[in-house]
Order: structure tokens, then sequence, then C-alpha cells
């Protein structure tokens, strides 16, 4: 009778022996003396590449996984035949070119606004550029890190014009699609709720149908940040009959996020944002950026990568702000080419102009 | 015990037979043995999924555990069949999506069951139209995926409705536009009790009396008009109720408002257009199940229950649905269970169900993945299982007794 408990014994320490093999870490150091990839490179290049991880990879994938929206004019939105274009999808190609010189090297990937944290927790993309607001809790509990605003927006409302809205207030018991999955959904909330109004809100999956819903006349306004308001109203059947209201009732500052623990991947996003908003203090264009290597003036021949080694710093070549010039100009070149005055969603620079312009997109300095 | 291992006695070890039997050799040894190889790596796996991700989700400082349903949820919901405001927790949005999930859930599988077997008939049908009609139907709705179907009947609903300041009003407090259908909501008073009960009493009654007269037929075979007794009770009880307690509620009308109504009762377009969806597309499968069922039962039966003298809609009553129930039940439950899943896909038309309410909106507040998702899957799961459980009893019921 003894013997199946000896074969028990035996099967049990096999089992747990093979799965120990297999095993990609040593599961009983667990919690104490865990890999931490994300303890700071505190000594040699060696060290180093364990938080380098991200761009490790990237380098050797060739390309650069990027989260971006499933369509949303002026941010990023396909063609008809899938080329991409906006101000999220250039900030992408901008990272591209100046890892890999070349800002073609990136393959944008459309998330719903409910699956574009899970996508960059579990690494599917190296970097989400999709009009996502920058929050405490986003930052801080999901494991992310936002590395500037791309462009200051605000919560605001579309109306139709023969409803007689003229201000938020008026919306008071009506119906509001939205998307689901947004911090809009909560500062509506918020909003009605801090002021004693009633509303019945309406939650899509996809703005395609919230807007749709709109247009058909379910609801009497549809809400999402002021630039996408703009970018929507181009998609109703009678765009001009629509308005988009002045009030503004949430700050949302747009911005790209990395995931939390490799520091060299969050400086070289944060920094080839900072370097696109020099580039346009500086005057340095995607056109003058070859005249501009000879310049005399310090600042550029340090942004350039003339002066100082602050491309090697973050693990890039000398060029990399040349290459991402280059690839889709400075910070206001972005800007007018994708929503700019002179495109169909007209939208003025307001806060997104330069500190010095009456705006507050204000960068560091390279140096 | 030992006898067993015989096959080792005729080795001639007859003398060590309890020795004979260990080591390798002995079958129980190695079942043993391979048994718990697999029961250790199958735990062994398991544990290793739980121990990576909250391994990963310490490195990535992702807070975890089922606190966040405390907290205040913020957002509002259109439809919810239990007191919610945005000062609720999640733990209500929970709730409130669970009842709306449910809701859809078993109107859809009544509606499509009947329809389903209505049109599983009409197939058969000896009128040609009728089942060249039937035929067709089924053919359109089960070929065009589900998605669509939500789409179109959403966008079918809302395309012909006026706006609130048109609204079609058939009758007093009763208005139809984009917004819904709004109605008159009751709101009881102290007599409803009573109301209430004796509708419960009559159904009870009625339940009992056809149960009766029906034993009462198979035993001497006379004849009770059970069923118009039934309806005449379930009517006049709650009748003489209403007449003596007085009027157990009353009518709350809906208010014009800025936009819309305030008040009342209200049927959402995006409910209308759910529950015709998934009614449609799974009535189509289910009366392909029903045909199957009737086509199995021999054509001997009919052909003897028509020497016997009976209808052809006693046949069918009687002969022919009651044996084709053996075949249909199985296959009808997984239709059943498919509708309560497919009902998930609500937030399409931005329905606030289950996976609307919970696994979009509060995952999207809280981050909370891993707790929102496993909630949300073991919510189906049970209601999965107790579907599958309540079906495998019916079907145990009606299964053909030998005797």
């Amino acid at each position: 009778m003894k013997n199946p408990l000896v074969a028990l014994l035996v099967g049990i320490l096999i089992g747990v022996g093979g799965l120990y093999f297999f095993l990609p870490y040593d599961p009983l150091s667990l919690g104490s003396g865990q890999v931490d990839t994300s303890s700071p490179a505190a000594g040699d290049g060696q060290e180093r590449a364990s938080a380098g991880d991200t761009l490790r990879r990237v380098k050797q994938r060739g390309f650069l996984q990027c989260g971006v929206s499933q369509g949303l004019p002026g941010f990023s939105n396909p063609d008809e035949r899938g080329n991409w274009s906006g101000i999220d999808v250039d900030f992408c190609r901008a990272i591209a070119a100046a890892i890999f010189g070349d800002g073609s090297k990136v393959r944008f990937r459309p998330l719903s606004a409910k699956d574009r944290f899970t996508a960059l927790q579990s690494g599917e993309i190296d970097i989400l550029s999709r009009n996502t607001t920058w929050t405490m809790s986003r930052d801080t509990q999901l494991g992310f890190d936002f590395v500037g605003v791309t462009y200051y927006d605000g919560q605001s409302f579309m109306v139709r014009k023969a409803a007689g809205i003229t201000s938020t207030k008026d919306l008071a018991g009506g119906t509001i699609c939205t998307e689901t999955g947004t911090t809009t959904e909560l500062n509506l909330a918020d909003y009605f709720r801090s002021r004693g109004l009633s509303y019945k809100v309406l939650s899509f999956e996809k703005n395609d149908e919230a807007i749709v819903a709109y247009d058909r006349g379910r609801c009497d306004a549809y809400t999402t940040d002021a630039s996408g308001l703009y970018a929507q109203r181009l998609k109703l059947t009678d765009p001009d009959a629509n308005m988009v209201l002045s009030d503004i009732i949430s700050k949302e500052p747009l911005g790209p996020a990395v995931r939390q623990g490799d520091p060299q991947w969050e400086d070289i996003a944060r920094w080839t944002l900072n370097a696109l908003l020099n580039a346009e203090e500086l005057g340095v264009t995607s056109e003058n950026v070859d005249e501009m290597l000879v310049s005399d003036n310090p600042r550029i021949r340090r942004l350039l990568g003339r002066e100082g080694a602050y491309g090697e710093a973050v693990g890039l070549g000398p060029d990399w702000a040349v290459h991402a010039i280059r690839a889709v100009g400075n910070y206001g070149e972005m800007f007018e080419r994708n929503v700019g005055t002179e495109t169909p969603l007209g939208i003025k620079r307001g806060l997104n102009a330069l500190w010095n312009e009456g705006g507050v997109q204000y960068a560091p300095p390279v140096r | 015990m030992r006898r067993r291992y015989g096959r080792h006695m005729s080795m001639g070890q007859g003398q060590k037979r309890p020795r004979a039997a260990f080591g390798w050799y002995n079958p129980r040894v190695r079942s043993v043995f391979y048994q718990s190889v697999v029961l250790v790596s199958v735990l062994g796996i398991v544990w290793f999924f739980a121990a990576t991700a909250q391994h990963n989700l310490e490195r990535l400082n992702i807070s975890s555990g089922l606190g966040f349903l405390d907290t205040t949820a913020g957002f509002g919901i259109i439809q919810t069949l239990i007191p919610y405001s945005e000062q609720s927790s999640y733990g209500r949005a929970f709730l409130v999506g669970l009842l709306n999930t449910l809701v859809v859930a078993v109107i859809g599988i009544v509606l499509a069951t009947l329809l389903g077997f209505f049109v599983g008939i009409a197939r058969l049908s000896r009128n040609w139209l009728i089942a060249k009609l039937a035929a067709a139907y089924v053919e359109i709705m089960r070929n065009i995926p589900l998605l669509l179907h939500l789409f179109f009947w959403y966008f079918a609903v809302l395309r012909p409705l006026p706006g609130p300041e048109n609204s079609l009003t058939p009758f007093d407090g009763v208005y139809l536009n984009n917004r819904g259908l709004i109605l008159p909501a009751p709101v009881f008073d102290g007599s409803a009790v009573y109301f209430f009960a004796s509708i419960v009493l009559a159904l009870v009654g009625s339940a009992f009396l056809i149960r009766w007269s029906k034993r009462r037929q198979i035993a001497t075979g006379q004849l009770f008009p059970a069923w118009r007794t039934a309806i005449g009770l379930a009517v006049a009880l709650p009748a003489l109720v209403w007449l003596v307690a007085g009027r157990p509620f009353e009518l709350e009308f809906a208010v014009r408002d800025a936009f819309d109504y305030t008040g009342g009762m209200r049927l959402l377009p995006e409910f209308v257009a759910l529950v015709l969806g998934l009614t449609l597309y799974t009535a189509a499968f289910i009366g392909e199940i029903v045909r199957a069922g009737i086509q199995s039962v021999s054509k001997g039966q009919r052909e003897a229950a028509a020497a016997l003298g009976l209808k052809d809609s006693t046949t069918l009553r009687l002969v022919v649905i009651p044996q084709a129930l053996r075949l249909i039940i199985p296959p009808l439950t997984s239709q059943i269970l498919n509708l309560t899943k497919n009902s998930s896909l609500a937030v399409a038309i931005a329905y606030p169900d289950l996976v609307a309410v919970f696994a979009g909106t509060v995952l999207n507040q809280t981050g909370q993945a891993i707790e929102v998702i496993a909630l949300t899957m073991a919510v189906y799961l049970t209601l999965s299982l107790l579907t599958s459980l309540a079906m495998n009893w019916y079907n145990a019921r009606i299964a053909l007794k030998e005797r």
C-alpha cells in the first residue's frame, strides 16, 4: 500500500522540478530579489542596457509600434490608401526618425479608447500617441509616464444651431452622446453634478456611432475635446448647421505616454517633443534645417548635435533632432499642417502657441 | 483487492503475490504517478500565471484588489432598474449593468424561442409561400453578422422616429420619439400589496386547477374546461380586489421639458434595437433546430396519429413536438447561452449592459483590468452555468422514459 504514496511523492517532485526548470525567472525569490528593471542606471553601460529595454527592442524589430486612434482628423487619421496623418502620427514619425534616421520606420496600431491602456501596459505598442489626456491617476496608477503635452485641449459640446443653445447651462436635462472609456464621461458627470443639473448620457464604444446618433437627433449634444469636435463636425451631413460651444468645461492636456520603468525610453520621447518645440522657438524648420547645421547660434548647434553629446546621452546618434525635424518639421509646422487655420479643421494656435507668442507651449532648453 | 494483480500470479510468482505487484509494473503505481505529474503541472501553471501577473502588477505600480468597488463612480447611466446616481459606488454600477444585461437576455430568450418555433414549424408548412418565406428568413438572418444586425436595427429604429418636439401621441401620456417610448409610470400605494397578492394567488390557483383537471382526465376521462376557468380566475380575482380595496396605483405622467420628457417610464431605442437584433438573429438558428427536431420524428408517428383521427394541429402538439423536444433542447440550450453572451455587443449601440458599464466605463476609470475582466467573466460563466443547469433539468424531465 505504500507504493502509490511513493509514486505520488515522486510524481509531485518531478512535476515541480520540471516546472521550475522551464520558468523564465526564479519564482522563489519573487517579491524580494526580483529583477528590478525599473532601477535607474547606477553604473556602467551594461546596467544601463537593462533600463534601455524598449529602445533595444525597437532597434531589433526595425520599426516603432505606435498606438493611435481609429480615425480622428488632424490627430491620427488614415486616408483611403491607409496612409496616416495628424499631429499624433507625426510625433511618432519624429521618434522613428530620431532613432532610425527614417521617419517611415513606424507602424501604427489603431486603438479604441477602451483598449489603448492595456495595449501599452502589455507591451503591444512602444508609445501611446492617441489624443490621451494626461491625468494624475493615469500617470500614477496605470504604470505610465506622460512625456509632455502635444496639444492643450479642453472638453466642449457640439449642438445644433437651431436648438438655440448658447452655453453649457442650457443643456440641463438634455441627452448627451459621448465615447465610453474617456475622461469626457467623467468630466461630463462632474460638471453637471457640481451645478445640480440633470442630464442623460449615451456612451458609445466608437465615436463613429456616437456621431451618427447625434446626426440623427438621438442626442441634443455631442461632447468630446474641442479639437475632436471640430474634426467630427466634418463628418456630419450638414456641418454648418452645427456649432461648437465656446465654453470649455475641463483641462485636457493631450500627450504621448510610455510605460513606467524605462527612463531612457521616456527621455527619448520627452526630448523628441522638446526638440520639436525648441526648433520652432529657434526658427529651425524642415526646409532650413540643413542650412542651420552651420549656424553660429550655440543653442541651435546644441539642438542639432554640432556641440555636446545630447543624442548619445539617450542612446541615439548625434543627428537625432536633425532627423526628427527633417521628417516632420518643427512643432509649429506640425500644427499648421494638420489642424491649423489652412486645414478643414481651422483651429487657431491659441493655448498651443509658444510661450513667447501668447501660448503655454514651453520646452526646457537643450543644454 | 490484491486479486486485481492476478496477472502476475500466472507468471509463477504466486507466493510473492504482493511483492510482484510493486514497482513500475504495477498499473496502480503508474497511474498515480502520471496523475500526480499532471495535477502538479496544471496547478503549477495556474500558479505561474497568477504569480507572473502579480509580479508585473507590482513592477508597473498598478494597484490591485477589489477595494475600488466602494469608490464613488461619478458617471451617469441612462437606464437603471435600481436607484442609481453619480454618487453611487462602482459596485452599484456593476449591479445596474448586470440587471440591464439580464433584462435583455431574458426578454430576448423568450421572444427568440417563440419566434424560432414559429419559423421552424412554418418552414415545414405545406403552404409553399409560408415555407419559402420562412426559409428566406432563416437564410438572410443567420448569415448577417450580429453586429451589423444591431447597427441596422438601431439606425432603422431611429430613422423614422420624430424628434421630441414632434412626438407621436397615440394616447394621452404616451409619447413616441427618437428618445424612446415614454409611458406613464405606475406609482403604487398601500393597497397594492393586496392587488399583487391576488394576482399571485390567482396564478397559483390556476396552475393547481389545470393539474387537477389533467389528472382527472387521465384517471376518469372526464373533461373539465380548466383553461377557461383558469383565465376567468386570473382576471376575476384581481378585478374583485381592485373593486374592493380601491385603485392600487396612480399613474404618473411624463412632463415635457426643454429637450425631452421627464418622469414616466421609458423604453429606450437602444434597448429595442438590441432586443430586436438578438431575437431576429437567434430565432433563425432556433428555427433550424426546431425543423431538424421535427423532421427527426419518424413519419410513422404522424401516420399513426392520422389513423387515430387526430387533427393536424393536435398531432403536432401531442405527438410530434413532445418527441422532437428531446432533440431540440440540447442545441436550443447552446442558442440561449449564445444570446446571453451576444448581448455583450450592446456597447456598440450605447445600451448600458454589464460590458458597457463595468468592463467599459468602470474599467477605464479605475484601470483595474484584471479584477474587472475577471468579475465580468465570472458573471457570464455563472449565468451560463445556471442556464445549462435549468435546461438540463428540463431535458431530463422530458427525456424518453423507457418502460
